[in-house]
């Protein structure tokens, strides 16, 4: 992983000359001797990951097991009270009546485990978008656009909206989505339907264009950084071996841009789990994500649940990337 | 003039068509921004909607009016301010870490790790845990500490990532040369090493001060009593949407680009200099 985020940022930073191929190695043995000492380089960092980052997501799991006073922070005391409470996790996964033979919630699975299950179907739905979408575009920038301004001109045309906010690119669907938006007096325009519809806006279709939108810049510079590092030679091998355009793509570029793909893939499947913002701008509120379960539980000062869905979300995210890491080797792809 | 054989032609059909399904792309991505942009220049008279009602700068003028949107001018402020301390710090450590990296260290993978959890724990869980532990040991949140605190957490794997590849590419031999002509350790890097890593470190700080200024999610817990611009921007839409809203998301889109023009205007022109 380590030398694959390092080459992915190579492209950005420009053409500097690489150093003589043989006299790499001879640097490195040398530098060893000189520069500053690293405890002295590391320890500000590691100071503030550790307050900042580990020392938090230690505590936010004790704290999963602790008890709610349930009148959150007041002057007089504390929102938790410490011990080591199962309830939290008992209460995220067994609904009332899951026991009983004659409930209607008989054995099925609570509604944490829902919202965790649509939280990864929209999550799933919108990696396969943005794959499907972005493949193409990465594809055209890499191997179709031969000279180098253009293609970087063009592919940071792609990556800008990176750079800007993604709660206004939220907001921003809203004229284009509702009942009087632009997508609206298109298919009016163009007699597809003959009369507004809502189904744009506040639901499952918006929701997920939104998303797609948002985060598919994320998709194509991997891919694209990954396409870009092709050796033009190993094309023009297998031409001139007789292969057709087909058989180059499936057996040469797909397989070496995998990694890129992983990489991409993993970047939105964390950045959609936690996803919340969205679906309470475009999608009105009406589902439930992971994020808006933690922020409602912290909203009516229940700590200690909130903390059991952020630590059931995170092993949900860990499974993940572990899932998409065995699908592709990223190490043995380099 | 070049003949067309079937190839030449077919070859231009498909250029074509991966061409025109870039543009596609390209409105599909711009498309919402671009229709938001003409919005805020909506009439008086106009909603949140086409079609335009007359043209004007209404809601660009109640953006400024101090008394509608909140606390607007403030939050805009706190937003600038944070992300200018984000970006020197991003800038600082990066650099200090991609320096260590060059050597083999004990923990050297634990840290990149570390560094690298900073991308992937999802915004809203680090939000939720710093704030509840600063509640349970009595320390209030504000933006300007546990703020700070997670939105270097965010921005420093970038800025890290942008060295790495910066010191990869490093010619070790310029400073082997400087030391040998007796030179101590900061005198090297003064001379040598820092002219040489410059435009890096500026697209690290960039890197992190537009990653700040638009960081939402792990601000949202954190912030404590005044908001940042995000924040501000969210609230604002929890009440009735208006055209004021997209003027602020204009304006604050035209803010980010103009900070990526700078950056690439700044990096380029380093770039130049030091080759």
């Amino acid at each position: 992983m380590e030398e694959r985020e390092v080459s992915l940022h190579r492209g950005l930073i420009g053409a500097q000359p690489e150093p003589a191929a043989n006299g790499q190695r001879v640097n490195r043995q040398a530098s060893r001797e000189g520069g500053f000492p690293t405890g002295w380089l590391i320890a500000p960092s590691v100071a503030w990951l550790l307050l900042f980052l580990v020392i938090p997501l230690i505590s936010i799991f004790v704290f999963s097991f602790w008890t709610s006073t349930g009148y959150g922070w007041t002057s007089t005391g504390y929102g938790l009270e410490p011990g080591f409470n199962l309830q939290n996790y008992g209460d995220y996964f067994v609904s009332n009546g899951f026991f009983d033979p004659e409930s209607r919630r008989f054995l099925s699975p609570s509604v944490f485990i829902k919202t965790l299950g649509t939280t990864f179907r929209f999550t799933f739905e919108v990696m396969l978008l943005c794959l499907l979408i972005g493949y193409p575009i990465a594809y055209f920038l890499a191997m179709r656009v031969k000279s180098f301004k253009w293609q970087m001109a063009l592919f940071l045309l792609c990556m800008v909206p990176f750079w800007t906010s993604y709660l206004i690119r939220a907001v921003a669907w809203l004229p284009m989505l509702g009942r009087r938006g632009l997508l609206n007096s298109m298919l009016l325009a163009l007699d597809i339907i003959d009369k507004p519809t809502r189904v744009l806006l506040y639901s499952e279709f918006g929701y997920t264009t939104a998303l797609v939108q948002i985060y598919i810049v994320l998709c194509v510079g991997p891919i694209f950084f990954s396409l870009a590092k092709i050796d033009a030679d190993i094309i023009e091998a297998a031409k001139d071996m007789g292969a057709t355009a087909f058989q180059i793509f499936r057996e040469i570029i797909i397989p070496l841009s995998l990694p890129g793909v992983a990489i991409g893939m993993i970047f939105i499947f964390v950045m959609l789990m936690g996803e919340f913002a969205t679906a309470v701008v475009v999608y009105g509120g009406k589902t439930s994500t992971v994020g808006t379960v933690i922020l409602n539980y912290y909203a009516i000062a229940n700590y200690p649940f909130a903390a059991v869905n952020a630590i059931m979300l995170m092993l949900a995210m860990m499974a993940g990337v572990v899932i998409i890491l065995r699908l592709v080797n990223i190490r043995k792809e380099l | 003039m070049a003949r067309w054989t079937p190839q030449k032609r077919k070859k231009a059909w498909v250029t074509t068509l991966f061409g025109s399904y870039y543009v596609i792309f390209i409105l599909f991505i711009y498309g919402p921004m671009i229709a938001m942009f003409i919005l805020s220049f909506q009439g008086r008279r106009g909603g949140t909607s086409f079609p335009m009602r007359g043209v004007s700068l209404y809601w660009w003028e109640k953006l400024i009016e101090p008394s509608t949107v909140g606390d607007m001018q403030g939050a805009l402020m706190r937003s600038l301010i944070l992300a200018l301390i984000v970006m020197l710090i991003t800038a600082v450590f990066s650099t200090m870490l991609a320096m260590a990296f060059r050597k083999r260290f004990f923990g050297a993978n634990v840290l990149f790790y570390m560094v690298m959890a900073g991308l992937m724990v999802p915004g809203i869980l680090l939000s939720l845990s710093l704030a509840t532990l600063m509640r349970q040991i009595g320390m209030p949140a504000a933006w300007w500490s546990s703020g700070l605190g997670v939105h270097v957490v965010w921005t420093l794997p970038f800025g890290f990532l942008v060295m790495m590849a910066v010191f990869n590419r490093f010619d070790t031999s310029l400073e082997e040369a400087a030391r040998d002509m007796g030179a101590n350790e900061w005198t090297v890097f003064k001379e040598v090493t820092f002219p040489l890593v410059l435009p890096g470190i500026v697209a690290a700080g960039l890197f992190g001060f537009t990653l700040s200024y638009d960081e939402f999610a792990r601000t949202t817990l954190l912030a404590g009593e005044f908001n940042t611009l995000p924040l501000d921007i969210n609230a604002s839409m929890t009440q009735r949407i208006r055209p004021t809203l997209f003027a602020l998301g204009t304006a604050s889109t035209l803010f980010s680009i103009l900070m990526i023009g700078l950056f690439l205007g700044i990096y380029s022109l380093l770039y130049r200099r030091t080759n």
